[in-house]
């Protein structure tokens, strides 16, 4: 029993990692409607910006680490809007593949581009938070984890608080819902898009340096494997719905621990892409989806 | 004889020829011909899914891992054995043959088994649950222990010659050009082109979209047994999500649904990382800047010309 609560806590952290990555695609899938496939490298980004930003702050303080979080944070953003404007924002009225190539290009080019200024080999990544373990009964509970799902519970509330409670949130809604219709009412769509590769990017860097702390080593191709299955979490909850970007991170986050500890461990990867297609198959809208119906 | 017809036979014949006379020809050169050529293979069989029947598939990397891992596996079994009779190299090669045979068929089966049901899907959907089945194929035989795990198969006998890979490109390109050019390959088209127009004709769609998957599937498994057979060592990582985007990408690149088009996007992507070698280092930035950029320029694709397009 203790062994099952260890396990769900450690679950809990990898969810909320995995939730922060997965509502930056479902915020992008809600506006734009297409799989922004830079987004994990925007989370690689975001561990790199930690580790050199980590360098300048004092280590091991709550201050230092949460700098280091909204530089990550902050660099991020300013990187999502520019690769919006600069490579999707031209292909806004293109078919979806060929913003989908371009995507990939993209994530090409953040990964190498990384790898010929960093180097290809692993680095560590600097504690920046204070390092403490806690003891519940049998639990052990480290403070990372404690720092993880304190911070994406801060982030998703924020973002919830954006969303439901701005008026560029209210835009937001708007042009996901109907994009025309949007413009139609005044809702200047470029300002939004950006707004929204911002925010998701924003949600990505921080969700980069959380993850950096809890593995402790950061390389180039770190995001890919991650961006992947928060991919697959968005879609499991419903691609474009919020909550359901949570719930679906959530639910991978558990499958993956405990799958992870049990005998089965080598099939950890395999869980995230049998869940996508148990999901497309019989529920392709997600859980918390909407259907949409084909009409002639 | 019918023009098609002349045109696979000389493709073989002069694949043959240069496979008689490879002795005298650069190594290397060989070495990267044939490297286009399952290129080729591959993303004509892809150009069959994703082209013309207009589906969208993530995962043609998966059956071509099926078709390098089973052939490889028939190989390594019985090629020590063939050793010792009359004509060895002869034996070999029968054995080749009947290698690619299987890892072809057995790909073919996993396309069936796996488009049955991912089919029914559309457009980004379907792009993610044959990557995810392309993974899962990764996954699975990075644990079988049998086929080498997560380190791979190596020791295969280099069996992949000029005329192997060109007569497999021929081979490739007749089916699937004659194919679509058929009375019964207009089916492709019309699916792709409006799949409820096509369905209220009387026309299948869903099984014309299993009948291009499982043979694309065939193709990349006979492609995948040419590759192992061509690198002599294999390993899950070969295998991944990038190798299915790249041919996406030779596909989109030639323009999708246009054979000739597609042929020269794999020859030019395929070789370019050769150019690029003297700067190495730079050699994958400029590969991201290439695509973004005719994306960007050119999204109907580079050498997306009207001569090899499907005749209407």
């Amino acid at each position: 029993m203790s062994e099952f609560l260890q396990q769900l806590i450690n679950a809990l952290s990898l969810g909320a990692i995995y939730a922060l990555l997965a509502l930056g695609y479902t915020m992008v899938y809600g506006v734009l409607r297409f799989i922004n496939f830079a987004h994990a490298d925007v989370f690689m980004v975001g561990a790199f910006t930690g580790s050199y930003v980590a360098k300048h702050v004092p280590s091991g303080t709550l201050l230092g680490g949460l700098a280091v979080l909204f530089a990550a944070m902050a660099v991020c953003a300013v990187l999502g809007v520019l690769i919006e404007r600069l490579a999707y924002r031209p292909l806004r009225r293109a078919p979806v593949l060929n913003v989908l190539i371009t995507a990939i290009g993209v994530s090409l080019l953040l990964e190498y581009g990384v790898q010929l200024t960093a180097g290809a080999n692993p680095r560590s990544f600097p504690a920046v938070f204070p390092v403490t373990r806690f003891q519940l009964g049998p639990l052990t509970v480290s403070s990372n984890q404690l720092v993880v799902i304190a911070v994406a519970l801060a982030l998703v509330g924020g973002l919830q608080w954006i969303i439901y409670r701005t008026r560029l949130g209210a835009a937001m809604r708007a042009v996901s819902l109907n994009p025309r219709a949007a413009q139609l009412v005044g809702i200047n769509l470029n300002t939004v898009i950006a707004f929204t590769f911002a925010l998701g990017s924003a949600l990505a860097g921080a969700g980069g340096v959380l993850y950096a702390l809890n593995y402790p080593s950061i390389d180039p191709f770190m995001g890919v494997m991650p961006g992947l299955k928060a991919f697959v979490a968005a879609i499991l909850g419903g691609i474009g719905s919020l909550p359901g970007a949570a719930l679906g991170a959530l639910i991978l986050g558990t499958a993956e621990t405990f799958v992870g500890g049990s005998a089965y461990s080598t099939y950890k990867d395999a869980i995230a892409f049998g869940l996508l297609i148990v999901i497309m198959l019989f529920r392709p809208a997600g859980l918390l989806g909407r259907f949409t119906v084909e009409k002639v | 004889m019918p023009r098609q017809h002349a045109a696979l036979l000389a493709t073989i014949l002069v694949a043959m020829a240069v496979a008689l006379f490879g002795g005298a020809l650069n190594a290397y050169y060989l070495d990267v011909a044939m490297n286009v050529g399952v290129a080729v293979i591959l993303v004509v069989s892809l150009n069959l899914v994703n082209g013309h029947t207009g589906q969208f598939s993530l995962g043609h990397a998966g059956f071509m891992a099926v078709g390098a891992y089973l052939s490889s596996a028939c190989t390594l079994r019985f090629a020590p054995a063939l050793a010792t009779t009359a004509h060895p190299a002869l034996a070999q090669h029968t054995l080749f043959f009947f290698a690619l045979l299987v890892g072809g068929l057995t790909a073919a089966l996993a396309g069936f088994l796996i488009g049955l049901p991912s089919l029914r899907l559309k457009g980004d959907y379907l792009a993610l649950i044959t990557l995810g089945f392309g993974e899962i194929i990764r996954v699975v035989f990075q644990n079988t222990p049998a086929l080498g795990g997560a380190i791979g198969l190596n020791g295969m006998p280099p069996l992949t010659t000029v005329a192997w890979t060109y007569g497999t490109v021929a081979v490739t390109v007749f089916t699937i050009t004659c194919l679509v050019n058929s009375t019964y390959g207009r089916g492709f088209l019309a699916v792709r082109d409006n799949e409820i127009a096509a369905s209220s004709i009387g026309l299948d769609p869903t099984r014309y979209k299993v009948v291009a998957f499982t043979l694309a599937a065939f193709f990349a498994g006979l492609a995948g047994g040419l590759f192992a057979h061509l690198k002599l060592a294999i390993d899950p990582r070969g295998f991944d999500f990038f190798r299915s985007f790249e041919l996406v990408a030779m596909v989109l690149l030639g323009g999708m649904g246009n054979t000739l088009g597609v042929i020269l996007a794999a020859v030019l992507l395929t070789l370019l990382p050769e150019f690029l070698r003297p700067v190495a280092e730079y050699r994958m930035i400029l590969y991201a800047v290439l695509l973004i950029g005719l994306m960007l320029l050119r999204p109907q694709g580079l050498l997306n010309f009207r001569l090899g397009r499907a005749r209407l």
